[in-house]
């Protein structure tokens, strides 16, 4: 049974709506992944490693 | 995932500052998730550092090796639903909050159907919009997004799928609130901007 032409034009709109939205979509998010980190992030993550027990080596590998 | 507790609880300090590396790296993705999470960047933030610092305080369950990413953003949700259970639960349904949903509105470059599709994801469903988010622009495989999310593969895929025609809908019918705005641009804008963006990739 072959989908009428009406039916198959909105299949194929569809499918663009669809393709436009994941690619604006992926833009939204790729946004605020190309943001500058903010340096607390960075701060908080050494914090973290300085305080972690050192078992026996220098613990300033982060500087 | 879910790594079973390794054998050996001594963490050496050269797999600690391999795993801070790593980790680190992931910093940006982390906070684009809990942006589409919250819809707001400062609680976002917050939640993105709260995820980090616990991921590093499990690094003795990571195996080095398997996909950290997966593995921080399943810390990153679990951390906001505990959270949300909480306190912040209107957040969700906040218009404003709507508005700064994944990236901040005060971008004045920020075009048009940008803002539209931003509001679009507000009004969905909080699992279709992770769903949507983890497969459609976070790059997750259907498998890892159902790990992330603790749900069957099945139940990720037919949210994605739902998601995605809710959102086609409500940017056709405008649904969305804009100050007086006529909005049923928002379709035609964006399959404008995709096209640029296909050709210009």
């Amino acid at each position: 049974m072959k989908p009428s032409p009406k039916k198959k034009a909105a299949l194929v709109e569809t499918r663009i709506n669809q393709e436009a939205i994941g690619a604006r979509l992926r833009e939204l998010f790729d946004e605020v992944v190309s943001e500058p980190v903010p340096d607390e992030f960075l701060d908080i993550l050494r914090g973290a490693e300085e305080r972690a027990p050192p078992s026996g080596a220098d613990a300033d590998a982060g500087k | 995932m879910n790594a079973s507790p390794r054998p050996e609880p001594a963490v050496e300090p050269n797999r600690d500052h391999a795993f801070k590396t790593e980790l680190a790296k992931l910093i940006p993705q982390l906070r684009a998730f809990a942006r589409s999470l919250t819809g707001d960047p400062t609680t976002a933030d917050d939640l993105a550092q709260d995820a980090m610092l616990k991921a590093w305080d499990a690094r003795g369950s990571f195996e080095m090796g398997t996909n950290m990413k997966a593995w921080t953003f399943m810390i990153l949700r679990n951390q906001f639903y505990s959270e949300k259970r909480r306190s912040w639960r209107q957040v969700q349904l906040d218009q404003e909050a709507a508005e700064r949903t994944l990236v901040a509105i005060d971008d004045p470059s920020s075009p048009l159907a940008l803002d539209e599709l931003r509001m679009g994801l507000a009004m969905l469903p909080p699992e279709q919009r992770e769903a949507l988010v983890l497969v459609g622009a976070g790059g997750f495989a259907y498998e890892e997004a159902a790990q992330i999310c603790g749900c069957a593969v099945g139940t990720v895929k037919s949210r994605v799928s739902r998601a995605r025609q809710a959102l086609a809908d409500i940017l056709k019918r405008g649904d969305y609130v804009r100050d007086g705005a006529s909005a049923g641009e928002a379709m035609g804008t964006i399959l404008a901007q995709a096209e640029r963006l296909s050709t210009s990739r």
